[in-house]
């Protein structure tokens, strides 16, 4: 039975938005106090998605829970409509945990030029954005959603990034406008097309999905082809991607961690939720060529990951070939492959959220991200090491981890595409034979860089420049290490005007292993890859009745 | 003699007034001979409160057109159909009344601190909001270009005010110039639709050329020639030269004034004048205004890009903003968009108000401490001075059309007009209109990148002090701008009313 508590939702996406309000109004000097107002806003939110994780129904996972229809913008007809099924369920609490873990991260992780204050109100607007996106019902009010997410994101990257930060910032940003403008022509298109006489579907997705079937294939072809520019951009497929390893790199860690862990699921969702239920002619008639181009993905991502220098860096290519599985599971659009895609954006949000958490402590700890400057990490902070270890582990796929279930169905899915029915053709399978060959290829490349990766940094003896300063208690050859001349002109900058700042450490500054705040901000991701890897059923089973819902078209 | 004469006349009939209807215009001509008077007779170091006496005067003027509005009854029509009260025409003079009274606020520290006539400042700023106020209603070319002259003439003066600065006489002299020129040609336009139809009356004007089976050469010149004219006063490339020079000299409040307020009147006259007046000629105005919305935005985004002075950048930007408010008037007469054209470019010229005028109240606010026109003078702003920082992202990310903040629904039903007529013009717009909106990003970030990203110029990061009426000014308009995107039927409706578009196309 559906409950009434249709608030929850409501309550959940703005709650965030009344903490910012609260920071807006508390005096700048006060940095701890924005940190717990922050973080109780972010707990208070998590304690709000928890609540909702109870009072869901899981037996009615493929019907709209918690739903509101109200009036919203009357003169176009769309209206104010959310609700949650078992497709948006995981990535709607997701964000929530990513937003309080990050939190926690960020309580003495504050990135240069600090400010807490307007870092945290930005973090918060995110995770409005996020979670708003993910109940939305109403392509408008989704549309409003996605686009939220982007001022907050250009400032954390263009702020509080790397050297590099305005360019990334700036082409993250034009990259997504672009996509996005597409978008909402491709949904005015639809409005458009699916008003005849005096049927006005306005722009509900649940009343589109009645009609947008019936649609002209031609023109559903060409709506179809603007969404896909836009969500493509955001998951990023190739060659839409380039943008991302820039953003990755000069992103702040907590920036990172949220675009690995949420932002880009924003586009894969927007496939499952909106382009295939709607135009599943469409979607029918690109499948080949998204799972062409997510076949590229794979195998391009996995070959600049092999190039990389950086570990962050190598750690944002293997999110072009992550989501490349994503993309081959939704474009066989059967259900095995629908929901792989779904677990694989959740996996990829916990393990590469999780990677890019321990490559920004790594940074912390040795000012550097070159592969070829760190060694031997199993020795200095082997806690780190072996965390880093488990990750990369998880990343390529292991059985018994959480990403193993996002790679392998989605491969074996491409196996057998969707076979037809009465009123759509099968998937050409021979085609789909070719991706799954080439997509297992991409797994073995996966298992080369990440392997690789791990053996570079963690085995082996520290380099000459980091030795002496580990955990592990070995105390000699200070003076000869070999910070360039950047170190310390650098940080005495930033510490002197930001005290608190990370890169306040002294040049002699002991290499610590895992901290508290970064093991509270760890442990629930890291029990999240085991868990779902383990006992992956846990997800399947709330995924799988929606996503037959939303290949209701292309059932028998 | 003179008696039989007399008696040859025919017997006057003195009009009916209703005085309701006219007491919006008739409080505002009181209040500002009131604030002429008042600067006579009190001492120089009392003037100050001219500007209080001024912006409570507007807003005196603003009840009526309360009260107007919420009297259920028919329009009421004055002079035999010259002067109308409708919905429409309340929608827009309560716009330009609060525009006006916004203006004040962000003139009040400027005039007090510029060693300026105060006095007659605020009394041709009246006279000015006092023309617009008439456009909302004049339904008749005479009545329309009275009223274009009185909103008109207070500018050209407003515009040279700073008398000792060379840019501001070159503002006022260019903006004058061109600005008699656009009326001489639209005068013209007029005498050949006099000519052409025998009356002055739009809506008589609408049938006469409708009748007579297709338009004569002479018709077809006069609707280009009008259509110009307006075109200068709403800056459409390529009749736009006058503006960036005008905005640059000009004080900056009237800068404001004249973006928003003075151009928005600009639409109000060329939107009552394609419904009611040329409803027939749209085979020729409809090509015409499409070309010129995609030139307008075209080129206006183009050259905001590569300035560095922000209020230059903020000309041509709102150059670039006229074309999108052009842009739903171009399909305008097409059956069933009429109504989403009247709706959008009702909402964009409201939505741009607010934000236009929000963005040119921080300008001010921060050029009190820079002394500085320059986009870079804007450098660290959000690191001394937070507040107004966070108030011009917003007001940027509206301009730029980012939800969900107003601009952004603005830019909606725009798109939404032009693809609801279904035709090849719309086509080509909508797809000029994306590939603008994305070049406008381009400047407005280069403002929030300075704000956010870069250090303070010279490093003076000393807090900046903004005066009471300034926040005002910034409370209304960044609520404004907020509320609007958030939830815009509020604004939407106005559009939406039937009665509104009944009483456009008669």
């Amino acid at each position: 039975m559906l409950t009434n508590d249709n608030w929850l939702l409501s309550v959940g996406v703005f709650l965030p938005l009344v903490g910012v309000l609260a920071l807006v109004f508390w005096p700048k000097a006060d940095e701890l106090g924005h940190k717990t107002i922050a973080m109780a806003t972010a707990v208070a939110t998590l304690a709000v998605g928890v609540y909702t994780l109870i009072k869901f129904d899981y037996d009615q996972a493929e019907k709209l829970q918690f739903h509101v229809d109200e009036t919203w913008i009357s003169v176009i007809n769309s209206r104010y409509i959310i609700g949650l099924d078992g497709m948006s369920l995981p990535l709607y609490f997701l964000s929530m945990i990513i937003t309080v873990l990050v939190m926690i991260y960020s309580w003495n992780h504050m990135p240069s030029p600090g400010n807490p204050k307007a870092f945290l109100s930005l973090m918060l607007i995110l995770q409005t954005g996020m979670a708003g996106t993910f109940v939305a019902q109403d392509l408008i009010l989704f549309f409003v959603f996605f686009e939220v997410v982007l001022l907050p994101m250009y400032f954390m990257i263009g702020v509080w990034g790397g050297e590099n930060r305005q360019y990334a910032s700036l082409k993250f940003f034009l990259y997504t406008m672009f996509g996005s403008a597409l978008m909402l022509v491709a949904f005015l298109a639809l409005f458009f097309q699916t008003k005849g006489g005096d049927t006005d579907h306005g722009f509900s997705i649940v009343r589109l999905i009645e009609a947008g079937p019936s649609l002209d294939k031609d023109t559903a072809v060409l709506i179809f082809a603007g969404m896909f520019v836009g969500f493509a951009v955001k998951v990023p497929m190739f060659p839409f991607h380039t943008w991302l390893p820039d953003a990755h790199t000069q992103a702040p860690t907590q920036g990172s961690v949220i675009l690995a862990a949420i932002l880009l699921k924003l586009g894969t969702y927007g496939f499952v939720r909106i382009a295939i239920p709607i135009l599943p002619q469409a979607a029918r008639e690109w499948a080949p060529w998204i799972g062409l181009l997510a076949v590229i993905g794979i195998i391009y991502g996995s070959l600049g990951c092999l190039a990389q220098t950086d570990m962050k860096r190598l750690i944002a290519f293997s999110s072009v070939a992550h989501m490349g599985f994503v993309m081959l599971g939704i474009s066989t659009l059967t259900p095995l492959g629908i929901n792989a895609a779904m677990f694989g954006m959740v996996a990829h949000g916990l393990i590469t959220g999780m990677l890019f958490f321990i490559a920004g402590s790594v940074k912390d700890r040795y000012h550097t991200l070159e592969i070829k400057r760190l060694s031997g990490m199993l020795k200095q902070v082997p806690k780190l090491g072996w965390i880093l270890g488990m990750c990369a582990m998880a990343s390529l796929g292991l059985p018994g981890l959480a990403g193993f279930w996002g790679e392998f169905p989605a491969i074996l899915a491409a196996y057998q595409p969707f076979e037809g029915n009465d009123t759509l053709k099968a998937l050409p399978v021979e085609t789909f034979r070719t991706f799954m060959v080439i997509a297992a290829l991409g797994t073995v490349f996966a298992a080369g860089y990440l392997l690789w990766l791990f053996q570079r940094t963690a085995f082996g003896e520290p380099t000459a420049e980091f030795a002496g300063l580990g955990a592990d208690g070995d105390d000699h050859g200070h003076d000869d290490h070999g910070h360039g001349a950047h170190a310390p002109v650098a940080h005495s900058l930033s510490a002197a005007v930001n005290d608190h700042d990370d890169h306040g450490h002294g040049d002699h500054e002991r290499i610590e292993d895992v901290n508290g705040f970064e093991w509270a901000a760890w442990l629930p991701l890291l029990i999240g890859i085991i868990g779902l890897g383990v006992y992956p059923q846990l997800l399947f089973k709330v995924m799988d009745p929606a996503v037959k819902v939303a290949l209701s078209a292309f059932g028998g | 003699m003179l008696a039989s004469l007399i008696a040859q006349l025919p017997d006057f009939d003195p009009p009916s007034v209703d005085y309701h209807a006219l007491a919006p215009e008739i409080v505002l001509a009181g209040v500002l001979c009131v604030v002429l008077l008042l600067d006579l007779f009190i001492d120089e170091s009392r003037k100050w409160i001219l500007g209080s006496v001024a912006g409570f005067g507007l807003l005196i003027s603003f009840l009526p057109v309360l009260t107007l509005a919420v009297d259920d009854g028919p329009a009421r029509v004055m002079f035999g159909g010259a002067y109308v009260v409708d919905d429409f025409s309340l929608v827009v003079k309560a716009l330009f009344m609060l525009a006006g009274y916004v203006v004040i606020l962000l003139s009040m520290q400027y005039v007090d601190d510029g060693d300026y006539h105060r006095g007659e400042y605020y009394f041709l700023l009246l006279t000015s909001v006092l023309g617009m106020v008439m456009m909302g209603s004049s339904r008749d070319l005479v009545s329309m270009f009275v009223a274009l002259e009185f909103l008109s003439i207070p500018a050209y003066m407003l515009a040279a005010w700073r008398k000792r600065d060379i840019k501001s006489n070159e503002a006022g002299v260019k903006y004058f110039l061109l600005g008699v020129f656009a009326s001489a040609v639209m005068l013209y336009g007029m005498s050949l639709l006099y000519g052409e139809t025998g009356t002055t009356y739009l809506a008589i004007i609408g049938e006469r050329l409708a009748s007579d089976g297709g338009l004569s050469a002479a018709g077809v010149l006069a609707i280009v020639f009008v259509l110009v004219g307006f075109a200068f006063k709403v800056s459409a490339v390529p009749f736009h030269t006058w503006a960036p020079d005008t905005y640059e000299g000009a004080p900056t409040p009237i800068t404001a004034f004249l973006s928003v307020a003075s151009k928005a009147a600009g639409f109000v006259a060329l939107l009552v004048l394609l419904y009611v007046a040329f409803p027939s000629g749209k085979d020729v105005w409809q090509p015409l205004l499409a070309v010129l919305a995609a030139i307008t935005m075209t080129v206006g985004n183009v050259v905001a890009l590569r300035q560095s002075n922000i209020v230059r950048m903020l000309a041509y930007s709102s150059i670039a903003q006229g074309g999108f408010i052009l842009m739903p008037l171009a399909v305008a007469g097409e059956a069933k968009v009429g109504e989403d054209a009247l709706t959008s470019v009702v909402t964009y010229m409201i939505v741009y108000a607010a934000m236009n005028l929000g963005a040119f109240a921080v300008i001010i606010a921060v050029a009190r401490k820079t002394r500085s026109g320059e986009i870079s003078s804007f450098g660290g702003l959000f690191s001394y001075a937070p507040a107004l920082g966070v108030l011009m992202t917003i007001f940027m990310a509206s301009l730029a059309g980012i939800p969900p903040l107003g601009g952004w629904i603005a830019k909606f039903t725009a798109f939404k007009a032009v693809l609801a007529a279904d035709t090849g013009w719309g086509y080509m717009l909508a797809i000029v209109g994306a590939v603008n909106s994305v070049i406008a990003v381009g400047y407005y970030l280069t403002v929030l990148r300075e704000i956010w990203m870069k250090p303070a110029p010279d490093g003076d990061v000393t807090p900046i002090r903004t005066p009471s009426s300034l926040v005002a000014a910034l409370g209304i308009t960044s609520v404004a701008t907020v509320v609007l995107g958030v939830i815009p039927g509020v604004i939407l409706r106005f559009g939406d009313l039937s009665t509104l578009t009944s009483k456009l196309v008669p």
